[in-house]
C-alpha cells in the first residue's frame, strides 16, 4: 500500500513538473518582453507597420496581417480538403482501404518541416513565378505547403468528432428514407459541428505556429501584402530570422513578438477547448 | 531491460565528463566566415589530429556576444565592430572580403550603374526594362536586420539609403544563393568568396569584381573578416589563430576568393 502511495506521489511530481515548465516558459516570455509594450506602448507595437530594427522602429502590424493572411489561405485550401478526406474515411470508406488511408495521412504528420519548406522553395514557388507571376516565393507558396501540412491535424481530430456521432443517428435517418449523403450532410456533419470546430481551430494554431518552412517559402519581406503572389513574413519568421542577431531592445521587441504569438495561441486553444467541451454536454 | 538501462546511463554519464574534460575550442558567428573557417579547421585537424574545434554560425553579432560572454574562445565578425563591442575584445583580421551583387546567368544585364543599384534595392526601380533588361519585375533580396553581410552592404554600397523592408529577406548568403539559382529575376548580394558558377557576379559601374580588381584596389567594396577574443587566447586558440596567420592559410583563403591580410589595408 504505502509502496502504491509513493508511486501515486512521484507520478503527480511528474506531472507537474510539465505544468511548472509551461509557467516557467510563460514567465520568460513575459519578463523578456514586456520592456518593449512599456517603451514603445502597446499600441504602437501592435498597429505600427513600420519594422526596422536597426532604426529604432518596432511595429508588428504587417507580420500580424503576415500570419493572417497565410493562416487564411491555409485554412480555405486545407479545410475542405481535410474535412472531405475525414467524411469519407467516416462514412463511405471501405475498411480495407481506411486500413492504408488512414496510416498514411498520420504519417504526413511525421513529415518534418524543413522537408515541406525544401519542396515549397524547389518545385512549389518556381511554378508559382513561372505561371502566376511575383517572385513564387509568397502568400500563395506559404498558404500551400502550410494547407498540407494542417491536414493531419483537422483530419484526426475531425474523424474523432464524426465516429463518435452514435450510429442511432444514422440509422434513424436512413429509416426515414434519406439516401446516405443526405443523412452524411443533414445529420452526422451537423451533430459532430462543434468537434470538427475545434479540429478547424486546431489546425489554425499549427498554421499559425509553424516557422521553419514558412520562413522557407514564403519570402519574408515586411510589408503588408496587397496580393497573395506577393512576399511575406509571419510573427514566427521574424523571431527565427532575427533572433540570432538581436541585442537589447531588438531583442526584447522579438521576445515581445513571442508574447503575441503565445496570446494568440492561447486563445485558439480556449476557443478549441469551449468546443470540444460542448460536444461532450450534448 | 534494467541492466541494459544502467549500461545506457552510465555510458552517458561517462562519455559527458570525457567531452568536459577535453577542452574544445569553440569558434562562432558570421555564416560568412564560417564556411572558410571550416576548411581551415580540415586542413588543421589533419596536422594535428588531437585538437578539437567546434565552428558555429549564428551571425557576426551572436559571434561577438559569444566572445564577450565567453560562450565562444573565438568570436568570427563580417562587420566592423561597434565603439562599445570594441572596448572589450581583441581584433585579429583574418582575410577581406568583398560584398558583390549577383544575378542570375539568364539574366542578360551585366552592368548596373551605383546608384541604380541603390535605387533597386531601395525599391525606387521595379522593373528589369527600366535598366535596359526585359520586362519582368525585379525580386531584390536582402539578408535580416542585423546580418555582417547586410551590414557591410549597407554601408559600403547603399550608404544613405535604406534597403526598403519590401525587399525579401533570406538569413544566410547561402539560401539567399539558392534563390538567386532559381529565380532569373532576382538580384542579391553575398560574399566574393562565395560566388559560383550558378550565379553571375555583376558589373558596379563597369568594374567587374574580381580579384584583380580587388588587389588594384577598383572595387572598393571591401570588409573585413575578424577574429574576436577577450584578450587572453589558450593554447590551443593561439595555435589555430597562428595557424590561419600562416602562409598556408593564407593561401589557402585566397584560394577559396578572399583577399589576404596584409595585401589590402
Amino acid at each position: 500500500m504505502n509502496r502504491e502511495k509513493l508511486i501515486e506521489k512521484t507520478f503527480f511530481l511528474i506531472a507537474c513538473s510539465a505544468l511548472f515548465l509551461l509557467a516557467l516558459i510563460t514567465v520568460f516570455i513575459f519578463k523578456e518582453g514586456i520592456g518593449i509594450f512599456l517603451k514603445i506602448g502597446f499600441a504602437k507595437f501592435i498597429f505600427s507597420p513600420d519594422w526596422a530594427p536597426s532604426q529604432k522602429q518596432f511595429g508588428l502590424f504587417s507580420m500580424i496581417m503576415g500570419s493572417v493572411w497565410i493562416t487564411i489561405g491555409a485554412l480555405i485550401i486545407g479545410v475542405p480538403l481535410s474535412l472531405s478526406v475525414s467524411i469519407f474515411l467516416a462514412e463511405f470508406c471501405p475498411k480495407k482501404i481506411a486500413r492504408i488511408l488512414k496510416p498514411a495521412i498520420e504519417l504526413l504528420a511525421g513529415i518534418p518541416s524543413v522537408v515541406y519548406g525544401f519542396i515549397g522553395v524547389v518545385i512549389l514557388a518556381p511554378l508559382i513565378r513561372e505561371y502566376l507571376g511575383g517572385p513564387g516565393l509568397s502568400v500563395l507558396a506559404g498558404s500551400m505547403v502550410l494547407a498540407i501540412m494542417i491536414l493531419p491535424t483537422v483530419i484526426s481530430i475531425s474523424l474523432d468528432a464524426l465516429h463518435a456521432v452514435p450510429k442511432s443517428y444514422l440509422e434513424g435517418s436512413l429509416a426515414l428514407g434519406a439516401t446516405r449523403w443526405q443523412s452524411v450532410y443533414m445529420v452526422i456533419i451537423p451533430a459532430a459541428r462543434s468537434g470538427i470546430i475545434a479540429s478547424v481551430i486546431l489546425g489554425m494554431g499549427r498554421a499559425v505556429g509553424e516557422t521553419m518552412a514558412v520562413i522557407m517559402v514564403s519570402g519574408n519581406a515586411v510589408r503588408i501584402p496587397h496580393s497573395i503572389l506577393e512576399p511575406v513574413r509571419t510573427l514566427t519568421s521574424n523571431i527565427a530570422l532575427e533572433l540570432g542577431y538581436a541585442t537589447g531592445m531588438h531583442r526584447e521587441a522579438l521576445f515581445g513578438t513571442g508574447m503575441v504569438l503565445f496570446v494568440i495561441i492561447m486563445i485558439l486553444n480556449t476557443a478549441a477547448y469551449v468546443f470540444t467541451k460542448r460536444k461532450v454536454r450534448k | 531491460m534494467k541492466k541494459i538501462f544502467l549500461l545506457i546511463c552510465i555510458i552517458f554519464i561517462l562519455s559527458c565528463n570525457s567531452n568536459s574534460r577535453k577542452k574544445t575550442l569553440v569558434i562562432a558567428g558570421s555564416t560568412s566566415v564560417q564556411p572558410f573557417v571550416e576548411g581551415l579547421e580540415e586542413m588543421y585537424i589533419r596536422k594535428n589530429k588531437t585538437a578539437e574545434i567546434n565552428i558555429q554560425g549564428g551571425g557576426s553579432s551572436a559571434g561577438i556576444q559569444s566572445a564577450i560572454s565567453g560562450t565562444a574562445n573565438i568570436g568570427m565578425s563580417s562587420r566592423h565592430l561597434s565603439l562599445d563591442e570594441e572596448k572589450q575584445l581583441k581584433i585579429i583580421p583574418i582575410a577581406y572580403d568583398a560584398v558583390v551583387v549577383i544575378l542570375n546567368p539568364r539574366n542578360k544585364i551585366d552592368n548596373i550603374s551605383l546608384e541604380d543599384i541603390r535605387k533597386i534595392f531601395s525599391r525606387k526601380i521595379l522593373n528589369w526594362k527600366e535598366l535596359g533588361g526585359e520586362d519582368k519585375e525585379i525580386n531584390a533580396i536582402t539578408r535580416e536586420d542585423g546580418s555582417g553581410t547586410r551590414g557591410a552592404f549597407q554601408e559600403l554600397v547603399m550608404k544613405e539609403t535604406p534597403i526598403s523592408n519590401a525587399c525579401m529577406v533570406q538569413d544566410s548568403n547561402g539560401s539567399v544563393r539558392e534563390i538567386v539559382k532559381a529565380d532569373p529575376w532576382s538580384i542579391a548580394y553575398i560574399s566574393l568568396g562565395l560566388v559560383d558558377k550558378d550565379v553571375k557576379a555583376v558589373k558596379i559601374d563597369g568594374i567587374l569584381p574580381d580579384r584583380a580588381a580587388v588587389k588594384e584596389k577598383k572595387y572598393n567594396f571591401m570588409r573585413p573578416f575578424l577574429f574576436v577574443h577577450t584578450g587572453e587566447l589558450g593554447k590551443d586558440a593561439k595555435d589555430f589563430v597562428d595557424f590561419v596567420l600562416s602562409n598556408e592559410g593564407q593561401n589557402f583563403l585566397e584560394k577559396e576568393g578572399l583577399i589576404k591580410v596584409g595585401t589590402t589595408p
